[in-house]
């Protein structure tokens, strides 16, 4: 896939969409095979090394938002910051300029119970584009949220993609969330097995994972 | 420290399960204050001797009195510097919960010896021209409001009955902050005076300054052997040896307190271990997600143990302040039961890097866990 792309993974459970997410982003490592993304080869990459690859390239937004419940939504959206050499000064233009891409410049001081499910997972969102990492990582991210605020997200997500230009490689059972995605791809049994755009598939019509 | 504000929200995630962590190290540093406070007491007899000073007693045991006589015998002696001698006098002020210790000192040597008891010279003065004087500790003056020219009634035990009475003349404080500030001090003349026949002319014991420490163990020998066969054998020993030898009539005190601050200190570590635990447990999902965005195992390590310690370090430092302000309370309670007590920068210290590694030991454990974490089986348990 290229920069800028937005691929959705489909399948019944336990088909290896989490598990595929979790090679491509560095969580996990594969029994056999090479993984490489963004031309790093991370398959043998020292855990130390991992993880710094991670903080550099990988943006993940989870299906329970999994944000810091005592930290506002400032605290969360700076956490992969701190990390980083930025002063205190340029960790707050960052968190703020993240914030105001999902749309929640208001509700900076806000703690996740003081928010709606929708709100958390904006949150969790701005978590994980305020680095500016090289792709994100969605695991089912409107998994746990009503329809209204689920189009919201795939709202956001789009406009990550179309306006900010960020790959996004998303795990959902929703076709209607999968439908948002320019490239659906459709897992069975840790198997590649079809693709809504049959010319990015390779000859063969099947890409053992 | 960027990490500074992530470290106490975790902490005060759960507020009542702080307090009542911080409560346990708070109290089991108080205890252990206190427990070493009073082992300090018992063993500063020991630890303050001096080097160039022999005690001598009766060889049979230190109730049984030894002769005058002996005195110039030992002023003899090569490498003895001087000689002086006390009695135990064991009276009662008013009241037997009232207890100090009273000495029949010799007045000539007593400064010479215990150089380390200042009384000005002017009270020292007036102390020997008055026969009923008495030289008193300021601890057991600040207790009873005494001043200089209180008259201060003795009920005799030990040497006779009735009242002796004494005039305050003057009053002795230590060169250091552990030296005893407790005694009483009366005359030998006096003493003899009005003891029975048959008791005077007997000392309690006495006390030998020689010329170089180093000398100490051969004239020890030295006067051992020169009233060897004779009614009165001596037994004679450091001060430091005399003290150790006297704290352990009362039993093994240091491996009772030993015993007990490390049953203490070990039930801590349990409670405080358990804490750690399970804050860790209930944060694996957090934990998790801090290392898939790029925080290390270290960091993961770091933030557990910076917890543990923080915890460690306030409630060891709430327990010293409580025994800081409780010790000198308690000491006024036992009214003179114990040796003084003292919390003394030592014990504060020690207490304070005692805390410390327990913090450090209960959460090393919970984090090396969290370091360990796997992050996809992490995620998986939510």
């Amino acid at each position: 896939m290229d920069k800028s792309d937005f691929v959705a993974f489909m399948g019944p459970s336990g088909s290896g969409k989490t598990t595929l997410l979790n090679l491509l982003g560095g969580l996990d490592v594969p029994t056999r095979g090479n993984i490489t993304v963004a031309g790093d080869e991370i398959t043998h990459m020292s855990g130390h090394k991992l993880t710094e690859w991670r903080a550099r390239h990988v943006g993940f937004v989870f299906q329970m938002y999994n944000l810091i419940p005592v930290l506002t939504a400032f605290q969360n959206v700076e956490l992969p910051l701190l990390l980083t050499k930025l002063s205190k000064a340029q960790r707050r233009n960052h968190v703020e300029t993240a914030l105001g891409v999902v749309g929640l410049a208001d509700r900076m001081s806000h703690y996740p119970r003081q928010l709606s499910g929708g709100q958390e997972q904006r949150v969790a969102i701005a978590r994980a584009i305020v680095a500016d990492p090289t792709f994100l990582l969605c695991d089912e991210p409107t998994g746990d949220l009503d329809r209204q605020s689920a189009d919201e997200i795939m709202a956001l997500i789009e406009r990550l993609v179309r306006e900010y230009g960020k790959t996004v490689l998303m795990v959902t059972h929703d076709p209607v969330v999968a439908r948002r995605a320019g490239t659906t791809l459709h897992l069975e049994k840790g198997v590649l097995v079809e693709s809504a755009e049959p010319e990015r598939v390779a000859a063969g019509g099947r890409h053992e994972i | 420290m960027k990490f500074r504000r992530l470290i106490f929200a975790n902490l005060f995630r759960k507020k009542i399960r702080l307090l009542l962590t911080i409560g346990s190290f708070a109290v089991a540093l108080f205890l252990f204050s206190f427990l070493a406070v009073v082992r300090d007491a018992f063993s500063r007899g020991a630890d303050i001797a001096s080097a160039d000073r022999l005690f001598v007693i009766n060889r049979t045991s230190i109730i049984n009195p030894i002769p005058l006589s002996y005195r110039d015998k030992m002023l003899r002696i090569p490498g003895v510097k001087m000689v002086t001698h006390d009695n135990w006098f064991g009276g009662v002020y008013q009241d037997e919960k009232n207890f100090f210790p009273q000495f029949v000192v010799d007045p000539e040597n007593q400064r010479q010896v215990f150089p380390e008891l200042i009384v000005s010279d002017e009270e020292w003065a007036n102390f020997l021209k008055d026969r009923q004087g008495a030289i008193v500790g300021v601890r057991t003056a600040e207790r009873f409001g005494w001043k200089i020219g209180d008259r201060i009634p003795l009920k005799a035990t030990i040497w006779g009955a009735g009242n002796w009475e004494f005039n305050i003349d003057g009053f002795y404080h230590g060169k250091r902050p552990q030296d005893d500030e407790t005694q009483f001090w009366m005359q030998w003349d006096f003493f003899q005076e009005h003891v029975p026949d048959a008791l005077k002319g007997q000392v309690g014991w006495y006390i030998v300054r020689v010329d170089s420490p180093d000398d100490a163990v051969r004239v020890a020998k030295n006067i051992d052997a020169e009233f060897a066969n004779s009614p009165f054998e001596t037994k004679t020993e450091t001060e430091s040896a005399f003290a150790a030898s006297w704290v352990k009539q009362f039993g093994n005190i240091r491996f009772l307190i030993l015993s007990i601050g490390t049953v203490v200190f070990f039930t801590l570590l349990l409670v405080t271990g358990n804490t750690m635990a399970i804050s860790v447990r209930e944060r694996t999902a957090e934990l998790a997600v801090f290392k898939a965005i790029g925080y290390s195992d270290r960091k993961v390590l770091f933030f557990v143990l910076a917890e543990s310690l923080a915890i460690a370090i306030v409630g060891g430092l709430l327990g010293l302040l409580l025994a800081g302000l409780a010790i000198p309370v308690l000491a006024n309670a036992l009214n003179g039961m114990l040796p003084q007590l003292v919390l003394a920068p030592s014990v504060f210290a020690l207490g304070f890097m005692t805390a410390l590694a327990v913090g450090l030991a209960s959460g090393l454990l919970p984090g090396l866990g969290a370091m360990r974490l796997q992050i996809v089986n992490a995620l998986r348990r939510i």
